[in-house]
């Protein structure tokens, strides 16, 4: 389904759907707190069918953190990326969507090992490579004076 | 809290025996650590531990200029380390919005499709090994000391090349390369229907390998496992005929999907992929055109303000870079999507039931880089 | 004293009536049987060091490489460095393992391997314990090695080594079946269980041969259920070491590891030797029928070269399916023994009873 076409579907399934500027994908954000009905609503509708989530992460902004997920659809070739903001920089908590898309699971795992987004509703909130005691290594204000080598 | 969700998901009932494979084992390759909790021989859950080896990639190329990240990107999956280089110049490239010389594309799709090969031979050595076929391993890293004898004479490094640059090449190919390559795709030609009938038809090793770990469509496309342990199971993933980069628009090859998705097929799957392979390396050794190696680029590469994605397909699967950038000639956040990350965590569904030599023929059959996992 | 290569038994004989000149029959006895022991020993520990040398070469012709060659001519003195090392090596104790139990289990292992190469018949006259009920002698003792293996996993307190013997005490005894009633074939054919009788009646041919189609599928059973026996080759999952790191000999080092090592290759050692004796025809030449010109000729070959070669011939084959296949997992590997094997050899056996009934055999 064509750029145009897509904007349309999308609109009318997400009206909160605001779109932004992207050179290679569609892009949308939405708002966090209703995270997970909009995904549900474009996994399981017919004419979008978002059945893939190829890459899940999150970007630190300094005031805020951004969730990022690039969704394509098997069956309609067609890809978006979707974002939603997380306001809360000291304890950022966003849905999860490991329920829709099963390899979400371990992506969230990761980020939240990253970065200390806390994901509601995870089923298995732990860390993924770090030890239980070593902060958020990719966010912007992390230091570690004796590893990390700055220019 | 920790505590209480280790004991429930971990450790599942009291009697369960709980063993450790890894993180040094001599079939996990790499440091994984598998906790295998079992009844008698069978499988009641695996889970897999990853982070041994985890380097902070993605935060050491916040640091480093663009042409300094490609180096990093060769540790990730060292066996298909020249596609992963490929994959972060395409996605520059495509962000500055430059055309490659024709050489170019066609060099690196040639060189991408030996590693793959290269990748592939080092998997079937190890997994005759893994089921105890000790032979295998000799014989499929003789043919491949062939392929890295190229690559070490075109770029002076057998595994870790770094020989992309975003704009081209650091150098040109050594004359000798497109005669080594034709020779070698002759010698390989005839020594791969050896190897598939050695293990192939081997009924001890059908008998290990076929309806074992069996892998849904449904599941294929929910977890995201991509590559040819996805395309075994019927999900059509190939990004080279998806979103063609390099020179692939040019080349035609089949897509290798099967729809069994037991570990035999993802044993075939890559065992054909090493025929397609062969047959794109022929049509393009010939017609290399003429012209530079490598553009012009600035010697201070910036990257305009935004997100840029770029699709590859390693000899794994589906890598993923996606760069966002401000304006500086360092990324403001690097993030890649790592095949085997998703790879790995299937395996808890399709080990479960089946007995522990079984284990050690899906995760071989899964074919895990583990520094791909942990970056 | 006399010595005819072609029939031992006139050196032995001389050696005896020297030693009872000599000494009091007591003592001649007592020195007798210090004698044996010590050559049988020496023989295990130089058969065993030279069976590893060539399993080395053989796997490396295989792999396309070229195996020891540089410690001594052709690599010949490998082992015994092996063997140095593995003397000096630490014997690391486990903390709480049953001590007894711990170091007992290899040299039980050992023992059973020697209590069944002491019946082997190695040429004319060189046959040291020569029962009436060889066979079965034979395969008793040599099933005590259960007993070591599931003692070693079992007292190592660690839980790859218990899953490695429980896995090997499975195999073990189930394919002790097969391997008992593939000899059985034989014994109905030759009418005995005395080694020494059975190859008297290889005389005018190879049980192989006379027997045909069901010596031969026994031969094959015997073949698969040794190998599986002996822990070795398709079925050596009780020490798979990319699944289990070694199993049941995980924990130990040093010399009680050479003991494992060691008493494995002598297993199949002895087991070669039991097949080239019962359908090989042990140390006697090939012939066909009697008294022909062909048979003169290969008479000429001395016995203990015949019996050697047959044994090397076996113990190749042995070798040659260890390096092709890859492993069975434990239940196929049951499976294989109770639904085909020990089905086939039932119904074989049944067969050979009925033939030698009417006569249908080569006499």
């Amino acid at each position: 389904m064509d750029h145009e076409n897509l904007k349309n579907q999308i609109l009318s399934l997400i009206p909160e759907a605001e779109f932004r500027e992207n050179k290679q994908f569609l892009e949308i954000i939405v708002p966090s707190a209703k995270l997970n009905s909009i995904c549900k609503e474009l996994k399981n509708s017919g004419n979008t069918w978002f059945d893939y989530l190829f890459c899940l992460t999150a970007i630190d902004w300094n005031d805020h953190f951004m969730m990022v997920y690039h969704l394509t659809s098997t069956k309609h070739n067609h890809t978006l990326v979707l974002k939603t903001r997380v306001d809360n920089h000291q304890n950022p908590e966003v849905d999860t969507v490991s329920d829709i898309w099963r390899t979400a699971e371990f992506h969230e795992r990761e980020v939240y090992d990253l970065f200390g987004i806390k994901f509601n509703n995870h089923p298995d909130p732990r860390r993924l490579f770090l030890e239980d005691d070593y902060g958020f290594p990719l966010r912007k204000d992390f230091t570690d004076e004796i590893n990390m080598i700055v220019r | 809290m920790a505590d209480e969700i280790v004991k429930n998901i971990i450790l599942g009932e009291d009697d369960d025996y709980v063993i450790n494979m890894g993180p040094q084992h001599p079939s996990t390759h790499g440091v994984l650590r598998f906790e295998v909790s079992l009844k008698g021989e069978t499988i009641e859950k695996v889970v897999p531990h990853c982070g041994y080896i985890h380097r902070g990639i993605e935060k050491m190329c916040e640091r480093d200029t663009y042409p300094q990240i490609i180096h990093l990107t060769d540790r990730m999956d060292y066996l298909s380390a020249h596609i992963n280089n490929e994959a972060v110049c395409l996605c520059v490239e495509n962000a500055l919005e430059v055309e490659v010389p024709d050489r170019v594309k066609y060099i690196r799709t040639i060189l991408d499709e030996l590693n793959r090969i290269a990748s592939h031979q080092l998997w079937w050595c190890a997994m005759g090994m893994d089921m105890g076929a000790l032979t295998t391993f000799f014989y499929g890293l003789r043919d491949r000391e062939k392929i890295l004898d190229i690559f070490e004479e075109s770029f002076g490094s057998r595994l870790l090349h770094s020989f992309n640059t975003p704009g081209g090449l650091m150098n040109d190919i050594h004359p000798d390369f497109q005669k080594k390559t034709k020779e070698f795709i002759q010698y390989f030609r005839k020594k791969l229907p050896e190897y598939d009938q050695l293990l192939s038809g081997n009924v001890i090793f059908q008998a290990r390998t076929k309806d074992i770990g069996v892998l849904s469509l449904e599941d294929a496309i929910q977890y995201g496992i991509t590559g040819p342990s996805g395309r075994a199971s019927g999900f059509a993933c190939d990004i080279r005929k998806i979103q063609p980069y390099s020179a692939y628009p040019k080349v035609s090859f089949k897509e290798i999907v099967y729809t069994e998705g037991d570990t035999f097929h993802r044993y075939k799957a890559r065992i054909d992929e090493m025929y397609e392979s062969m047959n794109i390396i022929e049509q393009l050794i010939d017609n290399i055109p003429e012209g530079d190696h490598a553009l012009k680029m600035k010697a201070v590469i910036k990257l305009p303000v935004g997100e840029y994605y770029q699709r590859a397909e390693t000899a794994r699967g589906e890598l993923g870079v996606y760069i966002v950038s401000d304006g500086n000639k360092t990324p403001y956040r690097i993030k890649f999507r790592s095949p085997n990350f998703s790879n790995l965590f299937i395996i808890n569904k399709l080990a479960t039931g089946f007995k522990i030599a079984d284990l050690v023929a899906i995760s071989g059959s899964l074919d895990l880089v583990i520094p791909d996992i942990d970056r | 004293m006399t010595f005819n290569i072609y029939d031992l038994s006139s050196f032995t004989q001389s050696v005896d009536a020297w030693l009872r000149n000599a000494m009091s029959p007591g003592w001649a006895s007592l020195t007798e049987y210090v004698v044996i022991g010590l050559v049988f020993l020496i023989l295990y520990a130089v058969v065993g060091l030279y069976l590893v040398y060539a399993e080395r070469k053989v796997c490396a012709f295989m792999q396309n490489r070229l195996g020891p060659n540089r410690v001594g001519p052709f690599g010949l003195f490998q082992t015994i460095a092996d063997l140095i090392k593995l003397l000096m090596k630490e014997l690391i104790p486990i903390k709480n393992a049953d001590k007894v139990l711990f170091n007992i289990a290899p040299f039980i292992v050992i023992i059973a391997s020697f209590l069944a190469i002491a019946a082997i018949p190695f040429a004319k006259g060189l046959h040291a314990i020569d029962f009436n009920i060889g066979i079965f002698y034979v395969i008793a003792v040599s099933s005590v090695s259960v007993i070591g293996i599931l003692l070693a996993g079992w007292s190592s307190n660690s839980k790859y080594s218990l899953i490695g013997a429980m896995r090997s005490g499975a195999q073990i005894i189930s394919y002790e079946l097969s391997v008992g009633l593939s000899l059985l074939t034989i014994v109905i054919f030759a009418g005995t269980m005395q080694l020494s009788s059975i190859i008297e009646s290889q005389a005018n041919g190879w049980w192989i041969f006379k027997g045909h189609i069901s010596a031969f599928i026994a031969f094959i059973i015997f073949l698969i259920a040794s190998t599986a026996e002996t822990n070795r080759g398709p079925f050596d999952l009780a020490e798979a070491e990319s699944e289990l790191t070694a199993g049941f000999h995980t924990e130990y080092s040093g010399i009680r590891f050479a003991f494992f090592f060691l008493a494995e290759y002598m297993n199949m050692f002895i087991v070669a030797s039991i097949a080239a004796t019962v359908f090989l025809g042990g140390w006697m030449p090939l012939h066909f029928g009697t008294g022909t010109g062909f048979n003169h000729i290969m008479d000429f070959i001395p016995p203990i070269f015949w019996f050697t070669g047959k044994t090397a011939f076996v113990v190749y084959l042995m070798m040659w399916f260890k390096w092709t296949f890859p492993r069975l997992r434990i239940d196929q590997l049951l499976t294989l023994e109770w639904k085909y094997l020990l089905p086939i050899n039932l119904v074989n056996i049944l067969v050979v009873a009925f033939l030698t009934l009417m006569g249908w055999y080569f006499k």
